[in-house]
């Protein structure tokens, strides 16, 4: 017989209340468009940094249960523009308080990551990446093969693989939690606070006037509104063509999968672009992983196999302990690009609707962080210094920040 | 030993040995682990997940979310099910606690994948499946019938008759017809995963451990005109207290080990049913020589199966329910009623109705209805190119699946009479003892708990729960947790629906999906015609793009620093040859070639005469540079367009989709001709001699053939070009010829040189020249974000021409911007250090010293080098308003220390140019 219960397969218990299931009321001083994680990371620091409690989260299906159910949970900061770096850092920085802020087991774990480089212009990119990071005070380290192997021991480091692997830059804070409970967790701290979260109603219009919104039109009928905040990410480019205004966002599926539950073999989490695969393994002791977006837009939540193939292909190159692993679930998010891969967030030509869009890859890890600034975004009718670099007119002035242009490592 | 006389499809005369948990047991082929361990009275395979109680076999096949094991030899791989585990001799198994565990060695079997077209895609061979594919075959029609069981048959394995036949063997003869057939393919032991749009959908063949040096497994990637879903259904538990207990056992389960694998799952059976198909199987344990006790949940009990039930002493109850189980390991006993009375049993079947397996359908998106006279959710609605027959549409009796899968000429089957099915989701009882998913030890009191906190959605409850997430996904718990959710709310079970289903349809091993793409395969190794001699010369390789380019070739005892060092002062002081094959080339031909051209590039390409050959830098539409290279035109309609190696294919790309997309009234058409020139620079003072020894009838004189033009010659009758195109401010040629004719002609190019000790160099000796002349690598030197004008190649933008690609973004106020990063040098003050590229450029403190983050970054070092020519390391930078700051001295962090170094123009060597023309 073998041991009984295995190490991190238990999950936390849940709190035993999470959130009401109100009617909506006619009328909220602020309208939240969407109840994914940025939508409840806003409506709690509404109530809890500015006591904005008046709020309606508006749902169009179940909660949280958009790209914040399909993502694969990475947490980093190592981003290379000292614009990212902020936003990404100050939203580190609430990970790291997030499980006591909220009160509820969202199994952060601080388990670093490694972006390994396999090209000599990879490693030009990630020396650069580490050097700005640690300028900004960012935790980066650049790490030769051997001490790759040393963090990872399952990383093929050994010549033998198409594209070897020259060496890694290295994160230590970085880490993965849960996302579902991340998101229940806002939510319930939005519901405490008088917050009304409400399932199964889709925003289908706007009723204006002048340069002004005044009401949300909804499958469960009209609300008035003071400030409309549009978290609906790739939905949002539908939601602001209502309004008149166009916002340059791309949606592609972008698939992730799970296998089955593995004893720890995986200490940490690995990215590579050149051998395209992101890697982690969960607390009940799955692999999670994804790769890149699938190339044709659309919003439907699957997408093609061929690039899981090439994913799996990619994970056994790197890990050649995965091969007998098992795929078994694979789903795809919609992921909403930008020209510059940053997101779009701030003022819209109507005075009183503000936008937090275009995350990308990027959404997830940004949770909190974009929470709080677009919270005292929205409190305070101008942008947070840390969301300024994002505003949409960027695209008319030039002054993008390109991501991925600028070696910045997706996802 | 439960092993039954005259049942079971496996072959008596041979006995296989086999390790489980240590200990050793035999069986026979055909068998697989769960029927082997439970011959010989093994009911308990290992421990669950969360709680550590017993778990064992309590489904026939994939949907078993029980039985899990580990196998040890002849490979280890996780989490298998026993159901689904062929006995081989020699197996080493074990129990799990729920984790599996991985090899700590790389997998040697092979995978394959292949390609598969087909008109029709019969999936399940059972009685649907095996009529359909029959239809279609007699239809002529090519077919390819899929079955993830290893034999076919589906639950034709027991007692039923079809055409008035016994059920094995009309499926026998199917069989012999279908492999008779001509477009016929039959496939058992393949598992038909996930179905995506447009009819393709993956199939994994399972072909056995070193199968005589075979694949072990083929992933099947099937394009098919229409598939036909005949996956059946799945049976669905009844949930109770200490149901989870090794010895209950879903009805169909028990009798699929009896009929496959001759296993008497138990000797005193209680059947706990509110379903007629659970009749059949007490009814068949009984015949094999079990004593069975049938309970029926409904207050109305079949009439011919009691009657035929009654003839084998096989007592009916109806209107009670199973309420709990005693035993340790096993279930001893069911706890039978209001009253809890015990029955004493060593194996409790269930059923609670059947679910559609339905997942082929849902993954393209086909929707589930509830069916209340089914008890199920089943396909509702048209898919296109999909048609689901039999039991995974709801059909389940067999004389109407058969009719429902072949239409006029089907087979018959004897009427049924169905007794309306009970809705039973889970009797009364404590619900933290009653396990809803198995595999996740979850219960009643979890999803209550869930519903308690507020949850309504389906998905809530999966997550909070976890109830459907284990190796099984949900197979058996799905419906039945969207039952239980629905009656904890209060609601009707429709209104939830239930989760979603997704590929893969039982799990698929990671190497299966990988393929041959591994290693060398994983993405293909580009050479050029003449890497062979650049293996020979001991040239270290590096990879760019797909291709393996020369880096250096280091003479004996030399390391990089030093080759590249000798190599740079070779080229400068006499000629150094070097393989430039890797450049992508395009061919751009049609009456509107100038057009496009000119629309593409910065600069106007229109103009160019031929003859000529001119730079060229192409943009995005944010006006930032993405490629660059040299453009020849070859005729008034024909030019000859070369990019940078990594970025062929990108370039052509976004050639072609401006073509296609934008313009597509431009007669012109783009092919990629990278794999069939190629191209060597012959550089340095002494190239013109070298190049003029070899073709004898060139004039190479300045006069007669300028910087920036071409020539076509021949050598022996082989067409070659030559060309003054310089990437080194050298007096340089480059020489092309077609692939077959290259190695010939770098031989001769390198015999003609030898009197001037001519020196090969490679990718890193380029650099360095080509940064000593301040020429930009795109993708090194740029990242995205610099303009043509941050190159300091303004004169590469047409002022005259209306508009290009990128265009309209110069005229943003940021492109203008004084403190836009520009490209310039940088020479460490010191003279010595060699800056690590990628540092990143900060203002000199006047203590030298790097103040506490943050701290503001200036630019970052592109390019660094060791200069031969100038005695010293260089670099190039990108910095904030870096032409304006020449003569500045920055700070460079390196480690703990604050390297200073002086901005400069980016023209080192020769800044008047005057080596270009020898």
């Amino acid at each position: 017989m073998n041991s009984p219960v295995p190490p991190g397969a238990a999950l936390p218990d849940h709190p035993d209340f999470l959130w009401r299931t109100p009617e909506p009321k006619p009328s909220y001083d602020v309208v939240i468009v969407g109840g994914g994680g940025h939508g409840l990371a806003t409506a709690h620091y509404l109530a809890q940094n500015h006591g904005i409690t008046n709020v309606a989260v508006l749902e169009r299906g179940w909660l949280a249960g958009g790209n914040m159910a399909r993502n694969t949970t990475l947490i980093r900061s190592n981003y290379l523009w000292d614009e990212s770096a902020a936003i990404y850092e100050h939203s580190l920085k609430l990970w790291e308080g997030l499980e006591d802020d909220l009160g509820y087991p969202i199994l952060f774990s601080q388990r670093g990551v490694l972006n390994l480089a396999h090209t000599e212009q990879d490693v030009r990119d990630s020396v650069r990446r580490v050097e700005a990071n640690r300028l900004n005070g960012i935790d980066a380290e650049w790490l030769g093969p051997d001490e790759v192997a040393k963090i990872c021991p399952i990383v093929n480091v050994s010549d033998d693989i198409r594209y070897p692997v020259q060496g890694a830059t290295y994160q230590p804070r970085a880490g993965i939690a849960k996302h579902d409970y991340v998101a229940w967790g806002f939510a319930r701290r939005a519901d405490e606070a008088g917050i009304d979260i409400i399932q199964d109603c889709e925003v289908t219009d706007f009723v204006v006037d002048g340069d002004r919104v005044t009401t949300v039109r909804t499958s469960r009928g009209d609300i008035a509104c003071g400030t409309v905040a549009l978290c609906a990410a790739g939905h949002t480019s539908v939601l602001l063509d209502r309004l008149g205004v166009r916002t340059p966002l791309q949606s592609h599926p972008l698939q992730a999968l799970v296998s089955e539950l593995l004893e720890p073999v995986h200490p940490t989490i690995v990215m590579s672009n050149a051998v395209h695969v992101y890697v982690s393994q969960a607390h009940k002791g799955e692999l999670v992983m994804g790769a890149g977006v699938d190339g044709y837009n659309g919003y439907g939540q699957r997408g093609a196999f061929h690039v899981i193939e090439r994913q799996m292909a990619a994970a056994v190159e790197l890990f050649p302990v995965f091969a007998r692993a098992h795929l078994l679930r694979s789903w795809a998010g919609i992921v909403d690009v930008t020209p510059d891969a940053s997101p779009i967030v701030g003022h819209t030509p109507y005075a009183n609707v503000l936008v937090n869009a275009g995350w990308g890859t990027g959404g997830f890890k940004a949770t909190p962080g974009i929470g709080w600034a677009f919270a005292d975004t929205v409190a305070h009718g101008r942008p947070h210094p840390l969301v300024a670099p994002f505003a949409l007119d960027r695209f008319v002035t030039g002054a993008l920040v390109d991501e991925h242009g600028a070696a910045g490592v997706a996802h | 030993m439960s092993r039954v006389d005259g049942y079971g499809r496996i072959d008596r005369t041979r006995t296989l040995a086999f390790t489980f948990d240590g200990v050793g047991y035999t069986a026979h082929p055909g068998d697989t682990l769960a029927s082997a361990l439970l011959a010989h009275g093994v009911t308990t395979l290992g421990t669950s997940i969360r709680l550590g109680r017993p778990r064992g076999v309590m489904g026939a096949w994939t949907e078993d979310p029980g039985g899990l094991v580990q196998i040890e030899e002849p490979f280890p791989e996780p989490m298998l099910l026993a159901t689904t585990v062929d006995v081989v001799d020699g197996l080493v198994a074990r129990g799990v606690a729920g984790q599996g565990r991985l090899a700590e060695v790389a997998d040697t079997a092979r995978y394959d994948h292949r390609h598969v077209h087909c008109d029709v895609l019969v999936v399940g061979a059972g009685p649907a499946g095996l009529v359909a594919a029959r239809t279609a075959a007699r239809a002529g029609l090519d077919v390819v019938l899929v079955d993830d069981r290893p034999t076919p048959g589906g639950t034709l394995t027991g007692t039923e008759t079809v055409d008035g036949r016994p059920a094995p063997e009309w499926v026998d003869a199917v069989v012999a017809e279908l492999a008779a057939a001509p477009h016929v393919t039959h496939l058992q032991a393949t598992t038909a995963f996930g179905h995506y749009d447009d009819g393709f959908v993956l199939a994994l063949e399972r072909r056995g451990e070193g199968s005589d040096g075979g694949a072990r497994a083929r992933d099947h990637r099937i394009r098919a005109g229409r598939v036909v879903v005949a996956a059946g259904a799945i049976e669905r538990p009844i949930v109770f207290e200490d149901d989870d207990r090794p010895g209950v056992m879903l009805a169909s389960a028990a009798r699929d080990l009896l009929h496959r694998h001759g296993v008497l799952a138990g000797r005193e059976v209680v059947v706990f049913t509110v379903d007629d198909s659970a009749y059949a199987a007490a009814l068949d344990l009984r015949q094999a020589g079990a004593s069975v006790r049938v309970l029926d949940g409904r207050s109305e009990v079949p009439p011919g199966w009691t009657r035929r039930c009654a003839e084998l002493d096989v007592p009916v109850e109806a209107g009670t329910d199973v309420r709990g189980t005693l035993g340790s390991d096993r279930v001893r006993a069911a706890l039978v009623g209001e009253s809890r009375r015990e029955v004493p049993c060593d194996l409790l079947l269930v059923s609670g109705g059947w679910n559609p397996t339905a997942h082929l359908f849902s993954h393209v998106g086909g929707p589930l209805r509830w069916d209340p006279e089914l008890v199920a959710f089943r396909p509702a609605g048209e898919l296109p190119r999909t048609t689901v027959v039999g039991a995974a549409n709801g059909t389940y009796a067999l004389a109407d699946v058969l009719r429902e899968a072949g239409g006029e000429d089907a087979p018959t089957a004897p009427p049924e009479e169905i007794t309306p099915r009970g809705m039973l989701w889970r009797t009364a009882g404590d619900p933290a003892r009653q396990f809803v998913d198995i595999a996740r030890d979850a219960t009643v009191a979890d999803i209550a708990r869930a519903v308690g906190a507020g949850m309504t959605s389906v998905e809530h409850v999966k997550r909070y729960t976890t109830i459907g997430t284990a190796h099984d996904q949900g197979k058996t718990s799905g419906v039945l947790a969207s039952g239980v959710t629905a009656e904890l709310l209060g609601r009707p079970v429709e209104s939830l629906g239930t989760t979603t289903f997704r590929p893969p349809f039982t799990p698929v091993p990671f190497a299966a999906l990988a393929g041959r793409d591994r290693g060398d395969l994983f993405d293909p190794v580009r050479t050029t015609a003449v890497h062979a001699w650049h293996v020979a010369a001991g040239a270290v390789f590096e990879d760019v793009g797909q291709w393996k380019r020369a880096r250096h070739y280091p003479a004996p005892g030399e390391d990089m620093a030093a080759a590249v060092l000798r190599e740079c002062a070779a080229v400068r002081g006499s000629v150094g040859i070097m393989d430039g094959s890797t450049l992508g080339k395009i061919d751009v031909r049609g009456p509107d070639a100038g057009v496009l051209l000119d629309h593409l590039y910065t600069n106007l390409m229109s103009t160019l005469k031929v003859g000529r050959v001119r730079y060229g830098v192409m943009c995005g539409n944010d006006g930032m540079v993405f490629d660059d290279g040299t453009v020849l035109r070859l005729a008034e309609d024909r030019f000859l367009v070369t990019t940078t190696t990594g970025n062929a294919a990108h370039v052509l790309d976004w050639m072609e989709e401006w073509l296609q997309t934008e313009w597509p009234h431009l007669r012109v058409r783009l092919t990629s001709v990278t794999e069939q020139w190629s191209i060597f620079a012959v550089a340095g003072p002494r190239s013109r001699d070298v190049v003029g020894r070899v073709f004898g009838d060139v004039d190479v004189s300045n006069d007669a053939f300028g910087f920036m033009t071409w020539q076509d010659t021949t050598l022996d009758g082989v067409p070659v070009r030559l060309a003054r195109i310089s990437f080194s401010g050298e007096l340089a040629f480059e020489v092309s010829v077609d692939a077959w004719h290259a190695p010939d002609l770098w031989a001769r190019l390198v015999a003609a040189g030898a009197e001037d000790g001519i020196t090969p160099y490679g990718t890193e000796t380029m650099h360095v020249l080509r940064a000593e002349k301040g020429y930009p690598i795109i993708g090194q030197d740029t990242d995205g974000t610099v303009t043509p004008h941050d190159l300091g190649m303004s004169w590469a933008v047409s002022k005259k021409k209306p508009d290009f690609v990128g265009k309209r973004s110069f005229a943003r106020p940021v492109a203008t911007d004084p403190q836009r990063k520009q490209l310039v040098s940088l020479l460490p003050t010191d003279a010595t250090t060699t800056l690590p590229e990628g540092s990143q450029i900060v203002a000199l403190p006047d203590d030298g010293r790097l103040p506490p983050p943050p701290v503001p970054m200036l630019g970052h070092v592109t390019s660094s080098y060791r200069s031969a020519a100038l005695g010293r390391p260089f670099a190039l930078a990108l910095v904030a308003g870096g032409r304006d700051r020449v003569g500045e001295v920055v700070g460079i962090p390196v480690g703990d220390m604050l390297i200073a170094a002086q901005i400069g123009g980016t023209v080192l060597v020769d800044p008047e140019g005057a080596r270009r023309d020898g």
